[in-house]
């Protein structure tokens, strides 16, 4: 971990909260897209 | 074969697939090597300390945010111009990415901010021009949610889409017109004498590539899943009438 000095707050606040965002981001898009091939999957198989 | 075949739902979903991993595997090797290589070996800057280590999200970030709004606006006008509904979709995909990454840049200005300009917030040009880009992106969203017929609400989004990019242009470049603000110019310039030093630009550069990949692996999957999603709304009609 390098010395981050009188600002290792801010830094790891601005990484926390960029990596976090994206995280979610990439979570509920991967989650969506599991959601509707799976509901397409179900509609296409019974019609 | 026509580029514009590639568009077509069933070939968009044909050569997506194989595509996909391949992209988010340069996203994140693109990301992990910038970020380590910008957090723990770069040195401290010598009036910013070590808040410099921002600049590897926050640019990306920022850029990402602008450069989503000018691709959806491309989209867009596809739809406009020639009815390609996967761009309509496409453009609707990119939405949420694009409010993620206006609000990193957001967060990460005024985290950045405060220590370096001693406030979180002002009312600066490229400062103001970014909150209302955000609530563009919102204004975006909330309307492809608000309107039942998807060809319908295509062309409202598309509109609103054009006049947004005023603000996505004046986001990018409130500095250069306004030379006014606590914001300072482009960090990163083809005129090696404005632009960050090297130390701090190669990881930069990484970053903002890793930034990239995987806005284009997150478009592609959501653009993927909005297919889909239309496709499930057009069995469900059919199977109502039926």
């Amino acid at each position: 971990m390098p010395d981050l000095g009188k600002y290792a707050v801010e830094v790891l606040a601005a990484y926390g909260v960029s990596l976090g965002l994206l995280a979610v981001l990439i979570v509920l898009s991967w989650r969506r897209s599991v959601r509707m091939r799976a509901a397409l999957e179900r509609i296409e198989n019974n019609g | 074969m026509s580029f514009w075949e590639y568009a077509n739902p069933k070939k968009f979903m044909g050569w997506t697939a194989p595509v996909l991993p391949y992209v988010f595997g340069a996203a994140a090797l693109c990301l992990t090597v910038g970020l380590i290589w910008g957090f723990f070996f770069t040195p401290d800057d010598f009036r910013q300390g070590s808040t410099v280590k921002i600049i590897y999200l926050h640019v990306p970030a920022a850029t990402m945010a602008t450069g989503t709004w000018f691709m959806m606006l491309a989209a867009s006008l596809i739809w406009v111009v020639r009815r390609h509904h996967v761009s309509a979709l496409a453009a609707r995909a990119a939405a949420p990415i694009g409010l993620t990454m206006t609000l990193i840049g957001l967060l990460t200005g005024a985290i950045w901010g405060q220590p370096m300009w001693g406030t979180y917030w002002a009312w600066d040009p490229r400062l103001t021009s970014f909150l209302i880009l955000f609530l563009f992106y919102l204004g975006y969203i909330a309307m492809w949610e608000a309107i039942e017929d998807p060809d319908t609400a295509a062309d409202l989004t598309s509109v609103l889409c054009m006049v947004g990019s005023v603000f996505a242009i004046l986001s990018r470049y409130a500095v250069n017109f306004w030379n006014q603000g606590l914001h300072q110019g482009a960090s990163l310039s083809l005129d090696a004498e404005e632009h960050v030093s090297d130390v701090f630009w190669q990881p930069l550069v990484i970053c903002i590539v890793g930034f990239v990949l995987l806005f284009v692996g997150l478009v592609l999957m959501r653009t993927r899943t909005e297919i889909r999603a239309r496709r499930i709304r057009a069995l469900e009609a059919r199977a109502r009438r039926a």
